[in-house]
């Protein structure tokens, strides 16, 4: 989109920063996510690079103005690379009080308040459990407050459309994105572009009626004396490509996607409704036109089930869920396992145990997934470090998953999948090849098809599908015989197919690339993790690398089972190593009894991502 | 090893030049797998084995073709034992993997295996949702009323005081009856057949076969060692007759050894009546319609052996066509690829909002 600058030019002083991080939150129905995602998008327009977080309550309307239906958008830009959403926020937009006292901890000190005082009246103050108006005692001196009437406001722009006041309410939050696209001096092209083609569609009456509350927004803050300066982030330094903005789950869409054109397997996937995993269902059902087949099935079983069908039958048979879908799944995963069949399992991890807290993120599921399976179960396990890697990591397991016929567990998390960031986007010619290799009626020796006849490098069985004259032959779930195939109850042919199916997963170790050691090559401490632990971590150790410290270094490791070869080498030339998990320690147990070090452990169960400074602190402690 | 290539290529020329239509010349061996088959003596699964690994060359698909999909239980060894691709599953799993199978590849023919603890207990849920999709497959249910493999304990058919080793003192459940719940869950085709009736049995598997869409048979199934003879009311040459009302669409509902009894709708009640005595005539009786949509008439057939004194129907209670679930897929997919465009990667990956660096 062709950006015309169609904004205000302002005549107030403008302050040049680095970056900033700004909180939109209202009640569930205020349209914070809407205004986040317009917000986000123009800020990726205008070459920011940026990084977004939206926090949904579980309830889908809780009760207006209660604290549980507090919905929030995290949104942080800058004119250099970033990793995170921000830890402290420069600016908060609370729509009410329940907002307000959700949130106010995460603006920083001065930083700036902006609130919807007409929602201050004694009811919602009751709600939000404040005895007295914060706008009118002392809660709220360390920051800059600026109470706006935007209620009162925006029913005036708007008296004289065709719209009652509660309808005039609903465009109280594009009035809040006009302000704050006049704070950070964007420009509302793409918010109107949005309103009149998106909204239009939808809700053509909202589209006049929104671009006024747009408008008045932005010269309402130009206008007032109550707004002196606004600031500018200046364009951040990419390197030379075609970039989107996208999603987590949304990259894992796309990723699935390549992955069954490039490997010319038809894509089914098989699921059932959970939070935060359900938008890879959605987004794959939209893409019928390139043979993806989706089917929301009675339950999580049948779901990882119709996936083991279809990859019997010859296409790549994918999986998706959470935690507790995880856990029923476990049966059906091991006769996958046993069967050796691709398969691929995305577990979108969100904060447990059982139903535990849906909407809020955490690591917890390493060990289920390492471990939840009766019998010696070995399953490639990969992770994603960042919402765009969703997409490079999820192909990587489609592409184990195909030559090595094995279940491969991709490990997301929700703080991955529902985070936002700018992605370079990858020119085919750059995906690696993934080879289905089908058997088929000439490709064995001997007098009958052997199916758990394996290859030499990688140890893989032949993938023969149904339709294949000759290459009939019977699997399941009952122990196999070597080569033939065959249910044997022999005692050394069963702990021979143990250590061979261990060593077939541990042989993918050769495909995995060296490690990269950001920072220090050796010295006194190394941080060390996976998963959606990279931005915070990455970003304290590049801010202790600029405040001089030089023995300092950050490996972050995409492949969970097996793990990387060079891993223990590395781990070698430190003398401390500290892994940060949003768990109580489930990688550090892992590390500790494959390489008998003494790591050491920096961990958060709160169902929150890290803060950078948390990160810092370790750091500085163990310095 | 040269052999088996030479018959490899064989097979492959054979498929690749055979007159569409005509039937390849297989024979019942050629259904036959190199397994020992591990069923105890006398199991009623040996006939079901046998019957359908006669009716198979009749059928006219190439052995490839052909998937057989179980889950666990004594009936699930089946398709070991069948020289067809063959998946042995997990408990109760079997209807959600053929799903799979048959969505990846629709030009298979499907066979689902199972017992009455398998698809009625563990795997209840993938049953009754595998009924209403409707996909072109055929699920084979052995009914024994009991677990075998386990040695023992009453299953979700068993009826209700039944003493095993799980309910010393009866069992409390009311037993399911397996083609109402396929007919309320919508199957498109339903029956019922027996292990001991060889021809029977050969006919409805084929005529489960030809309907597009899927079938449905509860095959009533002896298991000698734990639950001996629970069917032979209905199996047996001295009391078959006087128990069982063998279902024939477009003929009246008679039965009994000498042809004297018949089933009659008094009201909402189906009842038996005596033909002979001038009271009721053959005229009087209900009139089987397999292919009603309606499924009023199935389920008053199929309540018929939940009610004392009734005879057991046997045969087709229902057989009507709906579009199956694989057809509307790919009728989906191909309205998509119409309407936006067969999908391109490149363009995908670089669709909504981009901005280029240089």
């Amino acid at each position: 989109m062709k950006i015309q600058e169609e904004s205000i030019v302002t005549r107030k002083p403008v302050e040049q920063i680095e970056a900033a991080t700004i909180l939109f939150a209202g009640d569930s129905g205020d349209g914070s996510q809407t205004i986040g995602a317009q917000m986000t998008e123009t800020t990726a327009l205008v070459g920011n690079d940026v990084a977004t977080l939206p926090d949904y309550p579980a309830e889908i309307r809780a009760p207006a103005g209660s604290l549980a239906g507090v919905s929030g958008f995290q949104l942080h830009f800058s004119s250099e690379q970033i990793h995170t959403p921000g830890d402290l926020c420069d600016v908060l937009v609370a729509m009410n009080p329940a907002a307000l006292k959700v949130h106010l901890q995460k603006l920083r000190p001065n930083g700036i308040l902006i609130v919807n005082s007409d929602n201050f009246a004694r009811r919602n103050l009751r709600l939000a459990g404040y005895e007295q108006n914060p706008l009118e005692d002392d809660t709220l001196t360390k920051y800059q407050v600026f109470p706006v009437e935007l209620t009162r406001l925006t029913r005036q722009t708007l008296e004289d459309t065709a719209l009652t006041n509660r309808q005039i309410d609903l465009c109280r939050n594009f009035f809040a994105l006009g302000m704050i696209l006049w704070l950070y001096n964007r420009p509302m092209d793409y918010a109107l572009d949005w309103i009149k083609k998106t909204l239009g569609r939808k809700r053509p009456e909202f589209v006049v009626p929104n671009i006024l509350a747009l408008r008045a927004g932005n010269t309402y803050c130009e206008a007032t004396e109550q707004f002196a300066t606004s600031y500018n982030v200046k364009p951040a330094e990419f390197s030379p490509g075609t970039y989107r903005n996208i999603e987590g789950n949304m990259a894992t869409v796309l990723g699935l996607v390549a992955a069954s054109r490039q490997a010319g397997l038809p894509l089914v996937y098989g699921s059932y409704p959970i939070t935060p995993a359900s938008d890879i269902l959605h987004g794959l059902a939209q893409y019928r036109n390139f043979g993806v087949v989706t089917m929301q099935m009675e339950d999580e079983i049948a779901a990882v089930g119709v996936a083991i069908g279809a990859s019997f039958g010859g296409a790549l048979g994918v999986t998706g869920s959470s935690g507790p879908g995880l856990a029923l799944k476990s049966e059906a995963i091991n006769l996958a396992m046993i069967a050796e069949l691709p398969l691929v399992i995305c577990n979108i991890q969100r904060a447990g145990p059982s139903t535990g807290m849906p909407t809020k993120t955490e690591q917890s599921d390493l060990l289920q997934m390492l471990y939840g399976r009766n019998g010696e179960s070995p399953i490639p396990i990969v992770a994603p470090m960042r919402p765009y890697d969703c997409f490079d990591t999820v192909y990587e397991a489609c592409r184990i998953a195909v030559k090595y016929r094995t279940p491969v567990i991709f490990l997301s998390d929700l703080y991955i999948a529902m985070g936002a960031e700018p992605w370079k986007i990858p020119k085919l010619s750059e995906l690696p090849t993934i080879e289905p290799n089908f058997a088929n009626g000439f490709s064995h020796n001997g007098d009958a098809f052997e199916p758990y006849l394996r290859e030499v490098e990688t140890l893989a069985r032949p993938w023969a599908k149904p339709g294949t004259p000759g290459l009939e032959h019977r699997i399941g779930g009952l122990e196999k015989s070597d080569v033939t195939g065959n249910v044997s109850y022999d005692a050394e042919n069963h702990e021979k197919m143990v250590h061979l199916r261990a060593e077939k997963v541990a042989r993918v170790r050769q495909d995995i690339p060296p490690l990269e050691v950001f920072g220090a090559e050796e010295g006194e401490l190394l941080l060390l993790g996976w998963g959606s632990t990279y931005g915070p971590i990455r970003t304290a150790v590049e801010n202790c690398i600029a405040d001089g410290v030089s023995n300092v270094a950050h490996v972050h490791i995409r492949h969970l089972n097996p793990f990387p070869s060079d891993l223990g080498e590395i781990l070698t030339r430190f003398k401390k190593v500290l892994i940060p998990e949003l768990n109580t320690g489930q990688l550090r147990q892992l590390i500790r009894s494959t390489y008998l070090i003494d790591a050491l452990g920096l961990n958060k169960v709160q169902g929150q991502p890290f803060h950078v400074f948390e990160v810092e602190a370790k750091i500085n402690e163990l310095l | 090893m040269k052999k088996k290539r030479l018959q490899n290529r064989t097979a492959r020329e054979a498929r690749e030049s055979r007159i569409p239509g005509a039937a390849p010349t297989l024979a019942r061996k050629d259904f036959e797998s190199d397994q020992d088959v591990r069923w105890c003596p006398g199991c009623g699964d040996y006939s079901i084995l046998a019957q359908t690994q006669r009716i198979m060359p009749e059928l006219g698909i190439p052995r490839e073709d052909i998937v057989f999909i179980s889950g666990i239980g004594c009936s699930s060894r089946f398709p070991y034992y069948m020289n067809t691709y063959g998946f042995h599953t997990i408990h109760g799993r079997a209807p959600t993997i053929a799903t799979g199978v048959k969505i990846a590849n629709p030009e298979l023919s499907v066979w689902v295996v199972t017992g009455d603890g398998d698809a009625l207990s563990i795997g209840g849920n993938h049953f009754i949702h595998l009924m209403r999709r409707n996909f072109d497959l055929n699920v084979l249910l052995f009914n024994n009323r009991i677990y075998g493999l386990t040695k023992g304990q009453y299953s979700p058919t068993s009826e209700q005081g039944k003493m095993t080793k799980s309910t010393p003192l009866g069992s409390l459940d009311t037993p399911f009856n397996p083609i109402s719940l396929a007919l309320a869950s919508g199957a498109t085709f339903v029956a019922r057949s027996l292990d001991r009736d060889p021809d029977h049995l050969r006919t409805v598997i084929k005529q489960a076969f030809e309907h597009k869409g899927t079938a449905f048979i509860e095959i009533y199934q002896n298991c000698n060692v734990f639950n001996d003879k629970t069917f032979f009311a209905y199996t047996e040459k001295e009391t078959k007759a006087e128990n069982t009302v063998f279902l024939e669409h477009g003929e009246p509902l008679v039965f009994g050894s000498e042809r004297d009894k018949g089933i009659r709708l008094n009201g909402f009640h189906p009842e038996v009546v005596d033909i002979t005595n001038g009271e009721y005539t053959i005229k009087d009786l209900i009139v089987h319609d397999r292919y009603a949509e309606d499924t009023t008439g199935a389920n008053f057939l199929a309540q018929m052996s939940d009610t004392p004194d009734m005879p057991h129907p046997i045969g087709i209670f229902r057989s009507v066509t709906h579009p199956c679930y694989e057809n509307l897929m790919t009728d989906q997919i191909a309205f998509a690829k119409e309407r936006m465009g067969e999908g391109e990667l490149e363009a995908l990956l670089n669709a909504g909002e981009t901005w280029t660096v240089t």
